[in-house]
């Protein structure tokens, strides 16, 4: 044991900073590892495959169109979904921010909901047993059946939309919190113990920090669910909204009107889930950085 | 340095858990020792022996089923503000810089973020931070991470720090180091200090005197009084004293480490 120690060295002084591998300064922690490829090509290597597909798939579609001569009630060529839809954009538009205004409400009171009881389960055991299994429940009931009870319930107006949204988004965002909460260990709950914390101070110094970046991971499941959620909430009854409008034109046979609602709604379920990109950057930049520090992508 | 009242007294402490279905297992046994203001006692003993419950009774974070941890002649069983903890896994966390992650416990104890803050940078000089306090956990090395997480105990300004395997985890290079750091800002501060470790070379260098813990249940084996000057330099440890030491622990620290591995095979609920 002590032959590996007959130090050549000098002892240290006291307060000196001890030579194990430092880096050589915080600007730049990490000297010696070959520089990575610039940014730029992860740039075009994310955004290039992706449009090559949706480009041939869209120029296959319209030759087979054409070739085959379909009739545009049945198949319309993607050009014509393109010229009809730009004819009525601002119809589509109006219908489009209804649609938004319901999954952002809709959405928002699902947040708020989840938030609520994902704390309260973390705090109370009894609460967790008595939730979860309704929780899990909630998630089992068909929405097809439960969107036109909405209606007969509470009416044509934002309510039962606000609710179909909430109840298919709900639930990803509670499980999310749930693990997040409870990814700070035992050893973590001793040391705050140990600076005199409390349950609600090691709730808000360490159970609330490391959820986020699962909080963040559901947010982006929910969020693809809330724009569907709208549009189906929409279909079974509502005054305007894309789901109304790709109802209504399916009865017309305008095909062409339906696929350019669709081509609207991947649109707006591609932005928003995006967007939390953006605010996940904005809330927890330490998240990113770190992830970014141990090389996961 | 008045010898006449202890800092710590640790008396008599027992501690069962139940195993469910009326089985029970002591895992503390009467252990009782002391140690001294300024002192520095190391407590080594087999793996699985009971030392991190004693430990965790200590810092007031489990209560013993019998006996009482003193601090200066006081009953603190279940209070927590004489200790500063620190565990083996540095557990700085991601979303604070170094900094703040040294005025950790001082904003969990009330104290102004600014205050905290500015405490807890004052540190950074002896900790061999400086030009560190604003970067992120994942940028330092694993011995700056570990002497961050001693800052943040120590920067508590507690009278007794825990020290729960603060190097297991580190490359053995880098343990030296740390230990060596680690004497010399010792001798420094004096603060009184509990090491747990496995290291019988850690205990011996960084120690006044260590205390070997029997196989489970735990109590006390062997005390020795490791008396080497101060400060001490990594030559100490090819000393003939420091060797004999060393041989010594080894010897009946081995006895109870064969105690509980035979325990742990022949115990099929272990």
């Amino acid at each position: 044991m002590t032959s590996a120690l007959n130090s050549k060295r000098a002892p240290l002084a006291a307060g000196a900073a001890p030579a194990d591998p430092p880096p050589a300064s915080p600007s730049a922690p990490r000297p010696a590892r070959p520089k990575r490829r610039p940014r730029r090509d992860s740039f075009w290597g994310s955004v290039v495959p992706p449009v090559v597909i949706v480009v041939l798939l869209l120029v296959g579609w319209e030759l087979a169109v054409t070739l085959t001569g379909m009739r545009p009630q049945v198949l319309p060529a993607p050009s014509r979904v393109v010229v009809e839809g730009f004819e009525r954009a601002d119809i589509i538009w109006g219908h489009t921010l209804s649609t938004l205004q319901v999954t952002v409400i809709g959405f928002a009171f699902s947040l708020i909901v989840a938030w609520i009881i994902a704390v309260a389960i973390d705090f109370s055991g009894v609460l967790r047993r008595g939730l979860m299994p309704l929780l899990v429940a909630s998630q089992t009931i068909p929405i097809i059946a439960i969107a036109p009870l909405m209606i007969i319930w509470f009416g044509f107006g934002l309510l039962p939309k606000i609710l179909v949204v909430a109840l298919v988004t709900f639930f990803p965002i509670v499980v999310g919190l749930i693990e997040g909460f409870n990814k700070a260990d035992r050893e973590t709950s001793n040391l705050l113990r140990s600076m005199g914390a409390g349950r609600w101070k090691e709730f808000t110094f360490v159970r609330l920090p490391s959820a986020l970046p699962s909080f963040f991971t559901a947010l982006r499941i929910s969020i693809t669910y809330a724009v569907v959620g709208a549009i189906f909430a929409e279909y079974v009854g509502a005054q305007s909204g894309l789901g109304i409008f790709m109802s209504t034109q399916k009865n017309a046979f305008r095909t062409d009107l339906v696929l350019a609602a669709v081509a609207v709604t991947a649109v707006l379920s591609i932005s928003l889930y995006l967007l939390t990109f953006v605010i996940e950057r904005l809330v927890i930049p330490w998240s990113f950085k770190e992830r970014k520090a141990r090389g996961d992508r | 340095m008045s010898a006449s009242v202890p800092k710590i007294e640790i008396v008599g402490l027992d501690k069962e858990f139940d195993l469910g279905g009326g089985e029970t297992r002591r895992v503390v046994d009467d252990i009782s020792f002391t140690v001294e203001p300024g002192e520095f006692v190391s407590v080594i003993g087999p793996s699985g022996c009971g030392k991190s419950t004693m430990f965790n009774i200590i810092a007031g974070l489990e209560e013993p089923d019998l006996g009482e941890v003193r601090v200066d002649g006081q009953n603190v069983v279940g209070q927590r503000e004489h200790f500063a903890y620190m565990p083996q896994k540095d557990l700085l966390f991601p979303w604070r810089t170094i900094v703040e992650n040294g005025a950790l416990g001082l904003e969990v104890q009330g104290m102004p973020k600014k205050k905290a803050l500015e405490r807890s940078k004052s540190f950074f000089r002896t900790f061999g931070l400086a030009g560190y306090e604003d970067s992120h956990p994942y940028e330092l090395s694993g011995g700056m991470r570990q002497r961050a997480a001693l800052l943040r105990t120590v920067v508590q300004g507690r009278e007794i720090l825990l020290l729960d395997e603060p190097f297991g985890a580190l490359d053995s290079l880098t343990r030296i180091e740390m230990q060596n750091w680690l004497q010399g800002v010792w001798s420094e501060y004096s603060w009184t200090a509990v090491l747990i470790t496995h290291d019988i070379r850690e205990a011996v260098y960084l120690s006044d005197r260590v205390i070997v813990l029997t196989a489970r249940p735990a109590s006390v084996r062997l005390e020795l009084e490791i008396d080497l000057p101060r400060p001490r330099d990594l030559s100490v440890t090819t000393s003939h004293e420091f060797i004999a030491y060393e041989e010594q622990l080894i010897e009946v620290l081995h006895e109870e480490s064969r105690k509980a591995f035979a325990q742990q095979n022949g115990a099929p609920r272990s």
